[in-house]
């Protein structure tokens, strides 16, 4: 029952700040303090996403971003998995691979658009890998990091006791480095939001990033608001998922 | 209390084995780009069923000489023989209970001693011969917690428990009561030797504790530390053989004069050996 009545404190502390930033953005539209070609008002902003439900557009954008995200996610992510264990088990993979990945990390995700474009033309496929490389680099850091400092009296312990190769990392290393494999996860669907937009910015016809550049281009802010608010939506939704399968998976840590 | 444990092992206990070093030197190399020699040709023939206690000072390699034995380290010299076999990593033939309990924090107790069991068990068989374990040294009611949950002194009982969960034919115990309360101890001790009586198992101890080596032990291994020696000294300064048969009276007055040895040999002056009870 106190868990109950803690929870519902939680939630109702954490709308607050929205609930009152809503209001002073209705507030400031509706004085005219703000001229609307600036920033429209809320209800503005509710009719233009009424409308594109509507017409059927609002439905597409969202399902081909979130299927972009979680496609790219879960290929990141699993190559991510793979050359973090790698990275992290292995001296010599790490000396063979860490420097260049480290290099690779630091290209800002728009300076791969070009190539992708190039290499993989403008369908999804360029998106999507742009979105896996986004997923990747959270989850190799952190799985890498977290499986190089595994208490090595464990890892003997289980040596002691028949584990090894597979076998080891199944029953000692993965589940130790587990809380940091999550968190990993959980920062590379972030990641993965972001690198969206910049794959739709680009070359799209559907997305919220194509609903963002053709809003812009036709001077619709009310669609621009409408696109900002359902990535921050979403982006929190896929969050809170990955945090109660977190919860479910990490309870007894 | 009932330690058969063959009635559910269906004949998977190993039976005892000897253990032979011979020559077994250790050498590690320091961070200033010399070497530290631990271990110094210990040759030691351990009979089947034989329980041996190992006792020494602090950092003279009691450790190390175990893991010689488990296979988790390799001696630079020398050989170290089980059952007429060289051991090699992985042996199912020895188990070892770590000087610290070494759990894995996300696993239930149960869990943990199941580690232990060895490959291939069937499931039921393994379960119920966990729990029977579990009650053996006597965390039944504890099975389901976590080991942050428990007790330095029940961690280390479940790793004894998982130690014996592999039913193996050489037992290395390294300290393991270390960490219980005096009493917890005593009982620990009787029933290592009931589990020793009910299936016998070589046994390889080591301790700090004097009286626990002249309870328990059929012979005891006194180590020196080689910082203190002359290049002539092997790593086993001696090797006493304990009179009288198991289970020995703890406050056995012919063991007085060995125990005084054993003392003086780990460098305590021999009259503060505790005064004789009446
Ligand atoms: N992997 C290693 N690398 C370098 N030195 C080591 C290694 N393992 C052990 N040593 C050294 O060997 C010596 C003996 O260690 P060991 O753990 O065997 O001692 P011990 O007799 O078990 O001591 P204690 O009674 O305190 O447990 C120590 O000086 C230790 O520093
Ligand atoms: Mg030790």
């Amino acid at each position: 029952m106190a868990e109950r009545t803690g929870t519902v404190r939680r939630v109702a502390l954490g709308l607050l700040v929205p609930v009152a930033l809503l209001a002073v953005w209705y507030a400031v539209t509706a004085s005219g303090a703000v001229p609307a070609y600036q920033l429209p008002a809320p209800d503005a902003v509710w009719r233009a996403a009424t409308d594109l439900l509507t017409r059927g557009e609002l439905g597409v954008h969202l399902a081909i971003s979130t299927q972009r995200v979680l496609v790219g996610f879960v290929l990141g992510a699993a190559v991510g998995l793979a050359v973090g264990a790698a990275v992290g088990l292995s001296r010599l993979s790490e000396q063979l691979l860490a420097p260049t990945l480290g290099a690779i990390r630091a290209v800002p995700s728009l300076a791969w658009v070009p190539l992708l474009i190039l290499w993989l033309k403008i369908g999804e496929d360029s998106k999507v890998t742009l979105i896996a490389i986004g997923a990747f680099f959270p989850v190799y850091t952190t799985v890498s990091a977290a499986l190089r400092h595994v208490d090595p009296q464990l890892v003997e312990a289980g040596r002691a006791f028949g584990r090894s190769g597979v076998r080891l990392l199944g029953t000692v290393q993965l589940p130790v480095a587990l809380p940091a494999v999550v968190a990993g996860l959980r920062l590379a669907l972030a990641q993965a939001w972001l690198f969206l937009v910049a794959a739709e910015l680009i070359a799209s016809s559907m997305g919220l990033g194509f609903l963002l550049n053709d809003s812009q281009q036709n001077g619709r802010v009310d669609r621009i608001l409408l696109a900002i608010v359902l990535l921050a939506l979403l982006g929190k939704l896929t969050d809170a998922l990955i945090g109660l399968a977190e919860r479910r998976l990490l309870w007894h840590y | 209390m009932n330690v058969d444990l063959g009635s559910t092992t269906g004949g998977r206990q190993q039976p005892a084995l000897s253990v032979a070093l011979s020559g077994v030197g250790r050498t590690f190399p320091t961070p200033g780009g010399g070497t530290r020699e631990v271990l110094r040709e210990v040759d030691l023939d351990v009979r089947a069923g034989e329980v041996i206690a190992l006792v020494g000072p602090s950092g003279c390699g009691k450790s190390t000489l175990l893991r010689q034995i488990s296979a988790l380290d390799a001696p630079t010299t020398g050989s170290v023989v089980v059952d007429g076999v060289p051991v090699g990593p992985g042996d199912l033939r020895t188990a070892v209970a770590f000087q610290e309990p070494r759990l894995l924090p996300w696993r239930t107790l149960t869990a943990n001693v199941a580690f232990g069991l060895p490959r291939g068990t069937p499931k039921q068989l393994g379960a119920a011969r966990v729990a029977e374990l579990l009650e053996l040294v006597g965390l039944a009611d504890s099975a389901t917690l976590r080991p942050r949950q428990v007790s330095g002194g029940m961690a280390q009982r479940t790793s004894l428990a998982r130690a014996l969960a592999r039913a193996p034919g050489v037992l290395l115990l390294d300290e393991p009561f270390g960490a219980l309360d005096a009493l917890t101890r005593l009982r620990m001790q009787d029933l290592l030797l009931n589990v020793h009586a009910a299936r016998p198992t070589t046994v390889l101890l080591v301790t700090h504790d004097v009286e626990e080596a002249l309870y328990l032990a059929d012979r005891v291994v006194l180590l020196r530390d080689l910082r203190d020696s002359t290049p002539e000294d092997t790593s086993i300064a001696r090797i006493v053989e304990v009179p009288g048969d198991r289970p020995r009276d703890r406050a056995d007055h012919e063991l007085t004069e060995l125990r005084a040895e054993l003392l003086e040999g780990l460098g305590v002056a021999a009259h503060h050996t505790p005064a004789q009870p009446a």
